[in-house]
């Protein structure tokens, strides 16, 4: 056979592989594939929030039957926010297009979509703040950057928007202190106003709003649940344990997300509370009311952060109690520490937190006294005031995945390590680029860790599963540990996916596990009902 | 020949990877071809890794593929999984490599016919390890659709092996 007898390698390599848009960023309409967004929130929900424009819909119709004057809407929410929040109008005016928070963003670098760079997906909106109202924008239109608000625009928007998790891993690195978290705030805001949302987000607030927590569950059904738990930990530890439940009087009040009383892994850690504070003989009480530390406000609006969160304060109030304790919530934490005391505060009617156990005063929550639980339990700990016996977690090889919220918005970095550290053996960190206040988001914050998101959620995983994999196959790490109810829930299928042999807890978990109670009968197996040991080693 | 392909070996791997990255929007691309850091840009990393790992393969006498040929092959494949692309697409950046060995190589390697049916073989050894891509991605895309699922399941379960308990009803299922 001769040469130019063969087929072109062209013909040959006859497959058309995926070519990106030849179109600039502005006019590449965005693609709604399966899997990659949210599906939007019911009307039901809507209209018990009193929001805008109920309706059924899908963001994959072509018509999302918006109200007439839906620009008009925007574009005057816009121009009220501009003015409302001065941190809006900095953001829009300050970025240089530097490019430092480019590819700082797990959904930018697990899927190479532009869109998802911090600094392009601010300049969704920036492009819209220039045209409309900005003079040099007016004048120059597209050369000066402007674009005009159109209904690609939104629709880009409402992917975009409803595609960062707010995790503000970018911000970390801008120099600008730009918190692109938020503008995707802000964003989230103005899609509000035309009934553009997503039920992952909605449904949770509407239920808070009516019951206090997000699953919707009424007063009685919680103390159920409840007392199961300290069923199983009878079950385990042979301490039956009587729960304070809406205490009057009690000294503290204890807030966690309602995610912890329901859903495996949670559970065991809010088990792991409740044998931790009956130990200590805490003065203390669970509320009905007060039932949720999450706020997905945060995912939706300033003013729903504010209608959601006004119940842990309020109750507070109600029982009488003189300050609070939180426990392992992620976004809960960027609430109460940047918004609480300015839209809910001032707290004056509650007490500066002092630990009843060490005499320990939490200075640093002072004006919001809220207390995290591992502040609590770390000075526990360091104050000698907890028996541990750590061998009993030794069958756990564990790292530890910094939270976004707790890290960079609540600055918790030491106190969980410590505890950590404390209660088991076996601990490794993930690479420093990964963790701390450079932690990587599990891909499914800010309402985003629903199942029918479950490709985009693998993208924005997949950074976070990266630096897990490389501490499993260095140290057979088999426990991803977290303080963060949507992380207990959103790891676990990233662990399905990316790292299967690695389970998912909380920290309180392993603390119980590790905690030697008084009058306990020796224990056999851990809050998960595992042998405790290595069972062929006993025999 | 495969003297040539041994000797051009860095150029083959570095225009394969070139070619899958472009299958990527171009600022992504760049990215992933530009940030060293394994944990700041793992995509890039695992392209990287990967090209390395299944061309030694390909241009190996090994009929079956060793476990790290597997995970390296895998580590692609379970990301183009969940990315923007169509099922074809994701795997299809193997054949990328047929496309790359005959522009580096066939004006000067093909000389006599055992060079052809060298070719052939390595064409072969491609198609080979593109079905096994093939394999794996339906494995991942199985595997999203049971997360899927469990996630559905595991919402309720928790309450009604609960209420079961509470009303005498029986829970195991």
């Amino acid at each position: 056979m001769e040469l130019h007898d063969l087929p072109k390698p062209q013909d040959l390599m006859n497959i058309d592989l995926n070519k990106p848009p030849e179109t600039g960023w502005m006019d590449t309409p965005t693609v709604f594939r399966n899997g990659t967004y949210s599906y939007p929130a019911a009307g039901k929900n809507l209209k018990i929030l009193g929001l805008a424009n109920p309706r059924q819909w899908s963001p994959a119709d072509e018509d999302w039957k918006l109200p007439e004057n839906w620009k008009e809407i925007i574009l005057q929410g816009m121009k009220e926010r501009l003015e409302k929040y001065r941190s809006f109008r900095l953001f829009m005016d300050i970025c240089v297009r530097c490019g430092a928070c480019a590819d700082k963003c797990h959904f930018f670098i697990g899927s190479g979509d532009p869109k998802n760079m911090p600094v392009l997906r601010a300049e969704l909106i920036r492009s819209v703040y220039r045209n409309d109202f900005t003079l040099l924008g007016k004048m120059l239109g597209r050369l000066g950057g402007g674009r005009e608000l159109t209904i690609d625009v939104l629709k880009e928007w409402f992917y975009y928007f409803f595609q960062c998790t707010e995790c503000r891993r970018c911000s970390v690195f801008c120099p600008y202190g730009i918190d692109t978290a938020e503008v995707t705030m802000i964003g989230r805001e103005l899609l509000n106003l035309v009934g553009l949302n997503i039920n992952w987000v909605i449904e949770p607030v509407a239920n808070c709003y009516r019951t206090g927590n997000h699953l919707g569950i009424p007063p009685h059904g919680l103390v159920d649940m409840w007392q199961f738990m300290t069923d199983d930990i009878e079950d385990i530890t042979g301490i039956k344990i009587d729960l304070p439940i809406n205490k009057k009087g009690a000294e503290i009040l204890f807030v966690t997300p309602s995610g912890d009383y329901f859903a495996d892994p949670g559970t065991y850690t809010c088990m792991g509370y409740m044998m931790l504070f009956h130990e200590l003989g805490l003065d203390y009480t669970w509320s009905t009311y007060a039932s949720e530390g999450g706020n997905f406000g945060l995912f939706t609006s300033h003013e729903m952060i504010k209608r959601l969160n006004a119940k842990i304060y309020a109750e507070a109030k109600r029982l009488g109690v003189k300050w609070i304790i939180g426990g392992e919530c992620g976004h809960m934490w960027r609430v109460i520490h940047q918004y609480m005391e300015t839209m809910n505060g001032p707290a004056d009617f509650l007490e500066e937190p002092v630990s009843p156990i060490t005499g320990t005063k939490f200075e640093n929550a002072k004006q919001s006294k809220m207390v995290h639980i591992t502040e609590f339990t770390s000075d526990l700990i360091k104050n000698g005031k907890l028996k541990l016996d750590p061998s009993r977690n030794d069958k756990i090889i564990a790292t530890y995945h910094d939270s976004c919220n707790t890290a960079r918005a609540a600055g918790l970095l030491e106190e969980p390590r410590y505890v950590i550290r404390n209660i088991m053996n076996n601990f490794y960190e993930m690479p420093e680029n990964t963790i701390r206040e450079q932690t990587f988001c599990c891909g499914g914050g800010a309402g985003l860790g629903n199942d029918e998101n479950i490709e985009m959620r693998m993208r924005g995983a997949f950074p976070r599963a990266s630096a897990l994999r490389h501490v499993v196959d260095k140290h057979a790490v088999n426990r991803l540990l977290c303080m963060c109810a949507i992380d207990r829930a959103t790891l676990t299928a990233l662990c399905h996916y990316w790292a299967p042999d690695v389970t998912v807890g909380g920290i309180h978990e392993l603390l119980a596990n590790a905690l030697v109670m008084k009058g306990e009968k020796e224990r056999t197996v851990d809050l998960r009902g595992e042998p405790l040991g290595d069972e062929e080693e006993d025999e | 020949m495969r003297d040539l392909i041994l000797e051009k070996k860095k150029d083959i791997v570095k225009r394969w990877i070139e070619l899958t990255i472009d299958t990527y929007p171009p600022e992504g691309g760049s990215f992933m071809k530009n940030q060293k850091n394994q944990f700041a840009n793992p995509v890039g990393a695992a392209i990287l890794n990967g090209a390395e790992t299944l061309y030694k393969w390909i241009m190996s006498g090994d009929k079956d593929l060793s476990p790290d040929v597997v995970r390296r092959l895998d580590d692609v494949i379970r990301i183009r999984a969940v990315q923007q692309f169509s099922a074809s697409d994701a795997v299809g950046f193997i054949f990328l490599l047929k496309r790359v060995i005959r522009e580096t190589l066939l004006r000067d390697a093909l000389k006599d016919k055992n060079d052809l049916q060298e070719l052939f073989d390595i064409d072969s050894r491609i198609d080979s390890l593109a079905l096994h891509a093939f394999n794996m991605y339906m494995k991942c895309r199985e595997k999203l659709f049971e997360i899927r699922a469990m996630e559905i399941r595991n919402r309720t379960s928790r309450i009604l092996e609960r209420a079961c308990m509470k009303y005498g009803a029986p829970h195991e299922w």
